[in-house]
């Protein structure tokens, strides 16, 4: 208030960010480096959401053209730089995707949906049926044959989120929740409220990932975030026994769903450090993080039949987590034009590892004013109308 | 299969057995169990054979409740009454317990109850059924669980008696080949009539370090020393509970004369702060500990020896109930446990608990919870509310409320101080599974903003490997809070949806369960 | 003299008839009833297993099937919890590098 004593300087920043998951970590990074002065907020830790419940998939074969596409696309791109400019233990690995096909059918699919993306900017080589054990020598027999992605690639997504956000050199506060969202006489943004007294800005993302709704809603805008669960099973250390991110052609059709009721497609991987991962389920079941044995078991199946030599490996760990949907399946990412000041930078659903860079490089430009790099028209966050 | 579900307890006729439970409904007699269809669920499931379980599946069966007893080991007693497989031929089992003769006493009532016990089952997940409530209890067969052969139990109520597994702050040296658990000595001479060698310093925390002592000294080891890192006096804090309790006193009282006879010194306000050797241990150094637990510069003591058994007091196994979301409390030791009501029940309505689920206490009450739990189990499957009420009901509420009681004051006496990480240089293996140092975690709890065991884990892979943090969560915990930034996320009970690894071909074939979660 | 002293004496052992296992090729002697982790302790062998990063020795630790420090491979097959598993008459114990899967790798 105009009357009060002027704040504390270490209270004001030019950019608040309110999550400190991969998508805000990014955020912060790159609207530092566009030099502006940011601060992350965080009611938990950092990674503490959906990014420290990820695979870390940084994919483009999944995703059809369009302008999710696109972003990848451009997100693929900064996460090469990142790779060179992050300490290695983000584990960047660009080792590439391999989408089976069951039979004929499913391959004649692939093809038509390749060759679409191909125009697009993606590099997508058919594999045929007798070349597949060439790229994962345990895949099992009898399959149809499959396209390898050698842009897909992988990161370790809560050291990739905690390592953007040392690099960014923002005031990182975490374990304080943002209460309210401080508005000036004309409903324009002026900071954040929190249990440890106000911080004030002029821009203000919300970055909160599948609560972004939450956060929306304290500065009077809808979004409608909602929870769609997955499960990642993780297994005993192996070594490279999965060379790709390999996954059966369903996932694609999975991911695009809207449907509630629970979908499995294994998409299984090694890591450095030596499990493979193997996810992802999908259903909506607001946040239960009620173990399912259901989805585990149809996730064992289809990861078994891909690798059979997995049967016998044991599972030592399996953990929910909770993509932030929207009903388009787009982000919402960009100024809210309800709320002048508030910007959008969620609602990624199973893709907000892969998006972050770009994400955070889209609304880094809209910050300082520069030509964005993609079209923010399609992520615009009052394209849901009101509640 | 004996104790399988039933006929309605309307038609049975009087019952001496539970007599003392004044509520008895007329009762059929004494093999009131046919078998039934293997579709029916049990009553009551049990999971955990020590003296909870025992007790409470003894109890369940004299209310005329049908029972499964599940336990991961091959014979009954848990990790207190562990004792030798027949083969070994022991004609003085005794010899390594107190209390012997009440174990096989409860046991004998057990193997009359025709309770199912099924030995060799690892439990690794509980669900609940969403149409009617009943549970299902996931297990793996055979000693080690490792071949995958699913077993699938369910039933109408579930008393969890897990128990707990010993807590290890890490020290240099720990990792070394010679350095085991102190409850993990007893657990292999209890069992297996083996020591880890012929000198064996015991160290840590607890009351259960005069018992190792005791028995290892027994058994014809040499016991340099014992070394305790509380002061005893701690207890004098709590002159009620204690005076109330005089089994404890009398149990720490033999094992403080057994020390005696054997010449082993008790070194209180003291730690192992260094283990040497390359290969195997060779010695240990002791040092003085302030009250807060730092070492005392210039008080280190080498101690030769050839093994070490440590712990520091136990940790209540309760990852099958954190999975269904039953709530925990701090217990005063620093550890969770279930947070329970008056009659055991966890806070998920059908899903009770007994023993150390619910913080350290003793084999005594552990019994004692067991059989107060089975009692308001069967209240509820039988509707016989009044059966809570009875004398018997009310007597054991009140021991278990004296021993509860003592055991606080123990916990609390023996709580590790906030300085123990002093002695934990940074190029020290906190995860032994995943080989993660005190420098890496307390880099990510510092530079890169983790603040709580969780996020540590995520940033460090500490408590990602095997044990899933059963060894390195507590310090792992206590590094996370020391972190410097600010921002501290208090410390949660730590979350194990898989209690037990399982073979992904395994997990792969179990029926489908659409409506199950 | 207590030093002289057993745990099969404090407990007045009878044991069935022992018999062989080996470990890395050696007779190691078991007992009817002891676990394979018992009977190497019995033989004074206190580490079967090597770290996977590290390369270090490690053997049963908390000795109750907590810990999986005790990670051996049994005829072949790896990650058996040694303090867990019973000894059985011709048991080939072998240590276990790592992971234990080193054959799985591509």
């Amino acid at each position: 208030m105009p009357l009060s004593n002027p704040p504390d300087v270490s209270d004001v920043s030019d950019v608040i960010v309110v999550g400190a998951g991969v998508v805000g970590a990014a955020c912060a990074y790159y609207a530092a480096r566009s030099g502006l002065t940011v601060t992350v907020l965080d009611r938990g830790p950092v990674a503490g959401g959906t990014t420290g419940a990820g695979e870390g998939n940084l994919l483009v074969s999944d995703k059809e053209p369009g302008p999710e596409l696109e972003l990848a696309l451009l997100s693929t791109r900064l996460w090469q730089e990142l790779a060179r400019e992050l300490p290695a233990r983000i584990e960047y690995e660009a080792k590439g995707g391999l989408v089976v096909a069951s039979d004929a059918a499913g391959m004649a699919a692939l093809r038509k949906f390749a060759a679409a993306q191909a125009e697009a900017g993606v590099t997508a080589e058919e594999i045929p049926a007798g070349r597949l054990h060439e790229l994962e020598p345990h895949l099992a027999p009898g399959l149809g044959g499959g396209f390898h992605y050698p842009q897909d690639a992988q990161v370790q997504p809560a050291l990739a989120a905690a390592h953007l956000l040392r690099a960014s050199g923002a005031r990182v506060r975490t374990g304080e929740e943002v209460t309210a969202v401080l508005t000036g006489a004309h409903g324009e943004v002026r900071g954040v409220r929190t249990a440890a007294g106000d911080l004030h800005a002029p821009h203000v993302v919300n970055a909160a990932g599948t609560w972004g709704g939450d956060v929306a809603r304290l500065a009077g805008a809808h979004l409608p975030v909602l929870p769609r669960r997955g499960f990642v099973l993780v297994t005993e250390p192996l070594p490279r026994v999965v060379r790709h991110k390999v996954y059966a052609a369903d996932y694609v059709a999975d991911v695009a769903s809207g449907s509630a009721a629970l979908q499995t497609s294994a998409v299984v991987e090694g890591t450095p450090a030596g499990p493979v991962l193997i996810g992802a389920s999908r259903e909506r079941v607001d946040f239960d993080r009620t173990l399912s044995v259901e989805a585990l078991r149809r996730l064992a199946a289809q990861a078994t039949a891909l690798f059979p030599v997995l049967a016998r490996v044991r599972a030592i760990r399996t953990y929910a987590g909770f993509r932030p949907y929207l009903p388009d399946h787009l982000p919402a990412i960009g100024p809210d034009p309800r709320v002048p000041g508030l910007l959008h930078a969620c609602g990624h659903e199973g893709a907000g590892i892969g998006l972050a860079p770009g994400t955070g490089a889209l609304i880094a430009a809209i910050l300082a004013g520069r030509e964005p790099p993609v079209s923010p028209a399609p992520f615009r966050p009052d394209r849901f109308g009101p509640a | 299969m004996p104790g399988s579900p039933s006929e309605p307890y309307e038609a049975r006729e009087r019952c001496e057995a539970c007599e003392p439970y004044e509520a008895c409904e007329p009762y059929e007699g004494s093999q009131q169990h046919v078998a039934s269809a293997p579709s029916e669920p049990y009553d009551l499931a049990v999971i955990g054979a020590g003296p909870a379980g025992l007790a409470g599946a003894v109890t369940a069966r004299t209310l005329g409740l049908s029972v499964a007893l599940l336990d991961a080991a091959p014979r009954t007693g848990g990790q207190y009454f562990r004792h030798p497989a027949p083969g070994l031929g022991a004609a003085r089992p005794q010899a390594l317990h107190h209390d012997w003769a009440e174990f096989t006493a409860l046991r004998r009532r057990f193997e009359e109850s025709e309770a199912a016990h099924l030995a060799h089952h690892h439990v690794w997940t509980v669900t609940r059924q969403d149409d009617d409530g009943t549970w299902t209890v996931h297990a793996l067969t055979g000693p080690d669980a490792a071949s995958g052969t699913p077993a699938r139990v369910r039933a109408r109520a579930v008393l969890l008696a897990t128990g707990a597994y010993e807590r290890q702050l890490p020290f240099p040296g720990w990792t070394l080949p010679g350095v085991v658990g102190a409850g993990g000595a007893q657990a292999m001479l209890k069992a297996g009539l083996v020591l880890p060698g012929r000198r064996i310093v015991v160290a840590g925390s607890g009351p259960l370090l005069l018992a190792v002592a005791s028995s290892l000294a027994a058994a014809g080891a040499r016991v340099p020393a014992v070394v305790e890192a509380s002061g005893y006096l701690g207890y004098a804090r709590s002159p009620r509970a204690l005076a109330t309790s005089p089994h404890k006193l009398l149990e720490a009282a033999v094992h403080g004369s057994a020390l005696l006879r054997h010449r082993t010194p008790l070194r209180t306000r003291s730690a192992v702060t260094e283990v040497h050797g390359t290969d195997r241990v060779e010695a240990v150094t002791v040092s003085r500990l302030d009250r807060a637990w730092r070492p005392v510069p210039g008080t280190g003591r080498r101690i030769a020896c050839d093994a070490l058994a440590v712990g520091h007091g136990l940790v209540p196994q309760i990852e099958l109930a954190t999975g269904l979301g039953c709530a925990t409390r701090h217990t005063p030791d620093g550890t969770h446990a279930l947070a329970l009501d008056a009659l055991q029940e966890t806070s998920v309505p059908g899903l009770w608990a007994a023993g150390e689920t619910g913080g350290t206490g003793g084999w005594q009450l552990a019994r004692t919870e067991g059989e107060l739990a089975a009692i308001a189990v069967a209240a509820r499957l039988r509707g016989l509310p009044a059966l809570t009420r009875s004398r018997r009901a009310r007597d054991l509420a009140r021991r278990r409320d004296r021993m509860r009681a003592f055991a606080d004051a123990m916990a609390a006496a023996h709580a590790p101080g906030p300085g123990w990480t002093s002695w934990l240089p940074d190029d020290t293996e906190v995860c032994r599974c995943e080989e993660v140092t005190a420098g890496g975690i307390r880099e990510a709890a510092g530079e890169l903003g983790a603040r709580d065991a969780r996020t540590v884990k995520l940033l460090t892979r500490a408590g990602m490997g095997w044990c899933q943090g059963r060894m390195c969560g507590a310090a792992v915990a206590c590094l996370a809070a020391s972190g410097t930034a600010q921002g501290t996320v208090p410390p949660s009970a730590e979350r194990r949806p898989l209690a037990v690894p399982v073979p992904l071909g395994t997990l792969a074939t179990g029926p489908e369960e659409p409506g199950t979660t | 003299m207590a030093r002289d002293r057993t745990p099969a004496d404090l407990v007045g052992a009878d044991p069935g008839p022992p018999f062989e296992i080996t470990f890395d090729g050696r007779p190691v002697t078991a007992l009817p009833g002891q676990s394979v982790a018992a009977a190497l302790w019995g033989a004074g062998i206190l580490a079967w297993r090597t770290t996977r990063n590290g390369g270090r020795p490690r053997g049963a630790f908390c000795g109750i099937g907590q810990c999986y420090d005790c990670l051996a491979t049994v005829n072949g097959e790896p990650n058996r919890r040694a303090c867990l598993v019973p000894a059985r008459p011709g048991d080939a114990i072998t240590t276990q590098e790592g992971h234990g899967h080193a054959g799985l790798a591509v």
